[in-house]
């Protein structure tokens, strides 16, 4: 909660303000009953028509300034609601994306889209209306109490009891209330699950024809969220019925005390006229204050629940990025040492990449994925990692750019261990293409240009420029072996890609996650699996593109087809997390036995070619 | 001014005339009795005029009548509470309860081109939106209409004179209200429409954070996110300010009403028209009557809202559903397996050509191979034959019915089906395995998985096959996944199979003793495989070679590769290196 009150630092001023000019307003609403009771004391009893005027002007004047003040305080209320539920999304967004793998696997895509959206909204729902009510009702409530004082000492102790009878009902049901909006959230997340579900399957679902089944989970869902959120509902609807009770007795009250007052003296009718109003001003006010509950108690749910995110320590501990970015002369320094460095090491032996002893267990997991993983890869080296599903070559790869973290050994990149870099500039040095080929909604450009740290919008740019981002496009699109389709769509280049890809094929989209990576120009390479969806052809001219690169990067094939990394400089066979293997393809052929078998499997002309 | 959408809205609160009724009834009978008690105060005080003249007997006779009403209102408005949450959540119930069965029978063309983010946005953020604003609604729309009546009736009863200056300042309030609501609402659709470009945005970018890492996209990431989100700031801020405007404008009016009865009752009582009493009564009405027009000007605008985001889900609910089945409507049995495409045409987008003309017989128990360069129209022949597209011209038949002629569930009850792109449901490894067969038993699941090679890794995970599995079957491997989807289809085995690239992701080995499990599979079943895995399909009785929409080659493994056509180039390439 505190962090999230932290959001508000930058509209001191609107949060200030906006419940004071409220306050404002309030004072001279607690002021008409004061008028109503001179009115009828002096005015009527005096028949002075002259006063009732003057006195009705001065309530038209008060309700003037009230409205000024008023339309103030919603300005600054807005402005700071708004302004807060901005900043929130924001820095929430940014903190989703340094969370780790692991960690997000875990809280599903689902949910963070609920976080992001339909909660901040209530939130900033809440701090609207808590900005603009919950000064003003209490200071009414409590206002109308020191009026009455100063009318009758004795009848303002009916509102001495009254007050705090009250606000044990309405804060009661606060608490009860609170906890029960947590589970109605729940199970909106589970509603959202499904319908996300639903969509994201349907070719599958529909194969099977489960649109029936998919209903029912549905409703039984949706229905549990309906019977919870009815369950809530009837705890609040005893909010209002009980206050009325409370105001309208102590009314009662009132006008008993009154009677006997005015008989003996002491009162005026006046004055048992204003006192009640001032009660009845109180319901007004507390009907207003539980709408507000309800809105408050709706809001803390999903503060306390977007607290719980913001609160997720990001899962790798990193150079600190800002610290860096503070001391920004500094940052410069370090990437000029590390450009020397990196000069330095194309002439001595520092291999561009180094697993010493490593290995890795994920958490929650039993046993370990990799195992005493150790070679090296020197500049201008293609290693082809092969093996069976589930034998670690993704794991393998995934920790060259440290998504995750060895458990023991230690990975290095140009000499340095990847725990020592800052995670931009590691990952500025890899260009990765994953198995599954994501493409974002944007122009092809864009989706090319993403790992361009800095580019430029188009109007920005000199024509040179333009030029040479141009001939970079166009080298990774001959690369890649895109150029043909990508040349062949009437916009080009500037071709929409719809969401998650859909409108490209498969193999398109994997020759555009090529393309790139290479528009990175990286150091290091990994291609996990990512010919897959390639024909074969497609397959071999891509990687004799990549092999006639000039200042070719280190390159990482992972693969199942042997004919991807026959070629490679070193071959590392994985089984069951721990390397079977390693050299040529011509010595593992001779002395690695599931090298021999998956080669065979896939050439089985080659056996017996061997065998003869 | 959205006429037809809060028409759909009260069909849908028609379902529960009953809690409506009721509501009504409460609402009635709570404002009656809330009005009654002014008058008994009135009199009261009537009663209380100096020292001495207090008329103790009548005032204890008030109270008590009043002690009475007050418990009578506690009650009719808890009643109408309940009766109102009852509508309101149950409409909202019905309401996504009809958008997720309309999302069943929606075309894929409309899934595939509408990001998932934003259909989900409106089938969770939106509907939660207009049942905010129905549930406020309904609790302040109902005794506000009834206040309004009732309070003119007991004021006409004490004294028509100030009553007409009641009457006739009010509708000042409605005037400014409507005037704020109609500037609001184009505001509150700009905002809706840009939270759910916002949604779709998150989904893209949080769904594909290992990209995004990897390419260091997290601040352009963040500057696109900013973008949107201080375009989203900038309308709600109008939005929520402007209609704010709402209430402290109205209340002014209030108050003008207020000093209005204050004057005319102050005078009438100088003049000795009413008692002091019957100003007290008057006064509290002009209170009572002018805040529900406060309270209906601000569900206005909440309704607005509540509107918009209605609007938005019953474009969603009427989208037009895929084709219906026609009346005489085949269901298919158990089929043969003869499938004949005759002059097919498609297209995705009308004016992109994909495919034309194509022809193809497929006898029953034939394995057909396609091949060809990505983009070539592989994928699109599944849509096809699954019909989860329909063709635009020309016709697709199994066993010699036209298969929009033949009910979708059993068409695609015949097929078996695995996908490139793995998609697991969030549930236990179980339920998805016995996804096409929930009858089965667990040695057949067991068989089945044995056959598919999932046997042995499902084992070893934490809760074997009762583990659960999260969204899109995160923490498997994408090969795991796949095993998964293959299991899926080995134990229900429809007559006909379609495989795309259904082997990518899994390793040669594995690869190997799964195909072989295939070939029993497909043994008598028609088959259609896509696999650039030229090895997986030298077997198939026909190949087809595929170009940009047409077939190019046809014929068997040899006599393709006597050919020396596209299909030759094609299978040599994969040995260019290693020779």
């Amino acid at each position: 909660m505190k962090r999230l009150l932290g959001f508000l630092k930058d509209y001191k001023k609107e949060t200030i303000l906006a419940p004071l000019f409220k306050m404002l307003e309030a004072s001279f609403e607690l002021l008409i009953p004061l008028v109503v009771k001179r009115i009828v004391d002096i005015g009527i009893e005096n028949k002075d028509r002259g006063y009732v005027g003057q006195m009705c002007l001065v309530m038209i004047t008060l309700g003037i300034i009230g409205l000024v003040c008023a339309i103030t305080a919603q300005y600054y209320s807005a402005k700071a609601a708004v302004g807060f539920a901005t900043k929130l999304r924001h820095s929430l967004f940014g903190h989703m994306q340094k969370l780790s793998f692991a960690q997000m696997d875990k809280m599903g895509t689902s949910t963070m889209i609920t976080r992001m959206t339909s909660d901040v909204n209530q939130v900033q729902n809440g701090v609207n209306m808590v900005l603009r009510l919950f000064l003003r009702s209490p200071f009414i409530v409590l206002g109308a109490m020191v009026m009455a004082f100063t009318i009758d000492v004795q009848a303002a102790l009916i509102f001495v009891v009254v007050i705090p009878l009250l606000s044990i009902v309405v804060f009661g049901i606060m608490l009860i209330t609170i906890p029960l909006y947590k589970k109605v959230q729940t199970g909106l997340d589970k509603v959202l699950g499904i319908t996300r579900g639903n969509l994201t399957g349907v070719r599958v679902l529909r194969a099977f024809h489960k649109e029936e089944e998919e209903i029912e989970e549905f409703n039984a869902a949706n229905e549990g969220l309906t019977s919870m959120q009815l369950f809530v509902g009837r705890i609040s609807a005893v909010m209002n019925p009980v206050t009325y009770v409370i105001v309208n007795g102590a009314t009662v009250a009132l006008l008993w005390t009154g009677a006997v007052k005015v008989d003996g003296g002491v009162l005026t009718q006046g004055a048992v006229m204003a006192l009640v109003n001032y009660m009845s001003q109180i319901l007004v006010e507390l009907v207003k204050l539980a709408n507000l509950i309800i809105t408050v108690n709706k809001a803390l749910a999903c503060a306390n629940r977007i607290g719980d995110v913001l609160e997720m320590e990001p899962g790798l501990k990193v150079a600190d990025r800002e610290e860096n970015r503070a001391a920004e002369g500094s940052t410069a320094e370090t990437q000029s040492a590390n450009a020397e460095e990196t000069q330095t090491e194309v002439t001595s032996d520092i291999p561009v990449v180094e697993f010493s002893h490593v290995s890795l267990t994920y958490p929650e997991a039993g046993a370990e994925s990799l195992t005493d993983i150790d070679f090296k890869a020197m500049r201008g080296q293609t290693i082809g990692i092969i093996g069976g599903t589930g034998s670690g070559k993704s794991s393998l790869i995934n920790m060259i750019p440290r998504f995750y973290e060895a458990t023991e050994g230690c990975v290095k990149v140009d000499g340095v261990p990847v725990a020592e870099y800052n995670l931009q500039d590691l990952r500025k040095k890899i260009g990765v293409v994953p198995q599954k080929a994501v493409l974002f909604k944007g122009t092809i450009r864009e989706n090319l240009l993403m790992g361009k740290g800095d580019t430029k919008p188009a109007e920005e740019m000199t024509a040179e420029e333009k030029a040479a981002e141009d001939a970079l496009l166009r080298r990774a699109l001959e690369i890649s072996q895109s150029a043909e389709f990508v040349d062949n769509k009437p916009e080009g280049l500037e071709t929409q890609v719809s969401q998650g890809g859909k409108n490209l094929s498969g193999g398109q989209k994997q020759r555009l996650t090529i393309a790139r990576a290479l528009v990175k120009e990286p150091e290091i390479l990994i291609l996990d699996d990512s010919a897959s969806a390639l024909d074969y052809a497609t397959d071999l001219k891509l990687r004799r593109a990549i092999h006639a690169m000039e200042k070719a990067p280190v390159v990482f094939i992972v693969s199942q087809r042997a004919s991807s990394i026959l070629h490679a400089d070193r071959i590392i066979v994985l089984d069951d997390g721990e390397v079977a293997g390693m050299g040529k393809h011509d010595e593992l052929l001779v002395n690695c036995e599931v090298y021999q078998e998956i080669y065979y499997s896939q050439y089985p002309d080659k056996r017996k070619e061997a065998q003869a | 001014m959205n006429k037809g959408t809060l028409k759909k809205v009260f069909r849908y609160i028609g379902r529960y005339w009953f809690f409506l009724l009721c509501s009504i009834v409460c609402a009635a009978v709570t404002v009656t009795l809330t009005l009654y008690i002014p008058v008994l105060t009135g009199d009261a005080i009537d009663c209380i005029l100096e020292p001495g003249k207090v008329d103790f007997t009548t005032i204890t006779e008030i109270l008590k009548k009043m002690a009475f009403v007050i418990t009578g209102t506690a009650i009719s408005q808890w009643v109408m509470g309940v009766c109102n949450n009852r509508i309101a959540y149950y409409v909202v119930r019905d309401i996504r309860k009809d958008a997720f069965e309309r999302l069943q029978i929606l075309p894929l063309k409309y899934l595939d081109a509408h990001p998932y983010g934003e259909i989900v946005s409106r089938v969770i953020a939106d509907v939660d939106q207009f049942s905010d604003g129905l549930i406020m609604g309904f609790t302040q729309l109902f005794t506000g209409i009834i206040t309004i009546f009732g309070t003119l009736i007991f004021m006409f009863r004490e004294n028509v004179g100030i009553t007409l200056v009641v009457v006739c300042i009010t509708p000042v309030s409605l005037f400014v209200a409507s005037f704020i609501a109609r500037r609001t609402y184009k505001m509150f659709k700009l905002q809706s429409e840009t939270r759910g470009e916002q949604t779709a945005f998150i989904d893209e970018m949080i769904g594909n954070q290992k990209v995004v890492q990897a390419f260091g996209y997290e601040e352009k990431a963040m500057k696109r996110f900013d973008a949107i989100n201080d375009k989203l700031g900038e309308y709600s801020l109008k939005a929520i300010f402007f209609s704010s405007i709402t209430n402290p404008s109205t209340r002014f009016v209030n108050s003008l009403v207020y000093t209005g009865v204050c004057i005319t009752g102050a005078l009438s009582v100088i003049k000795g028209g009413i008692s002091v009493g019957t100003l007290t009564c008057f006064l509290s009405y002009a209170n009572q009557y002018t805040k529900p027009f406060n309270e209906i000007s601000g569900v206005f605008t909440e309704f607005q809202n509540a509107l918009a985001c209605a609007a938005r889900i019953f474009a969603l609910i009427e989208e037009e559903p895929q084709v219906p089945e026609p009346e005489d409507v085949k269901v298919l049995g158990e089929a043969e397996g003869y499938v004949e495409l005759t002059d097919v045409a498609f297209s995705y987008v009308p004016d992109r050509k994909l495919i034309e003309d194509l022809n193809l017989k497929v006898e029953d128990g034939k394995r057909v191979a396609i091949v060809g360069p990505t983009g070539c129209g592989k994928t699109t022949i599944i849509n096809l034959l699954m019909r989860f597209y329909d063709v635009d011209a020309g016709s697709i038949s199994v066993d010699g019915t036209d298969i929009r002629n033949i009910t979708r569930e059993s068409l695609r009850e015949n097929y078996g089906m695995v996908l490139q792109e793995t998609w697991l449901k969030a549930g236990t490894v179980r339920e998805n395995i016995i996804m096409g067969k929930p009858d089965a038993t667990e040695e057949e699941m067991i068989a089945a998985a044995k056959a598919a090679h999932s046997h042995s890794f499902i084992k070893r995970l934490p809760n074997g096959y009762d583990t659960v599995l999260s969204e899109d079957g995160e923490g498997l491997s994408q090969g795991q996944k796949q095993l998964l989807c293959i299991t899926r289809v080995m134990l229900c085995l429809p007559p006909m199979l379609i495989l795309d690239e259904a082997t990518s992701s899994i390793d040669t080995r594995t690869e190997i003793r799964i195909q072989k499990a295939f070939a029993k599979m497909m043994e008598g079943r028609t088959s259609f495989i896509i696999a650039h895995r030229l090895s997986t399909i030298v077997d198939a009785d026909i190949i087809l070679v595929m170009k940009d929409g047409h077939i190019i080659e046809q014929g068997n493994h040899k006599e393709l590769l006597a050919k020396g056509g596209f299909y030759s180039e094609l299978y040599n390439s994969q040995f260019a290196l290693s020779e």
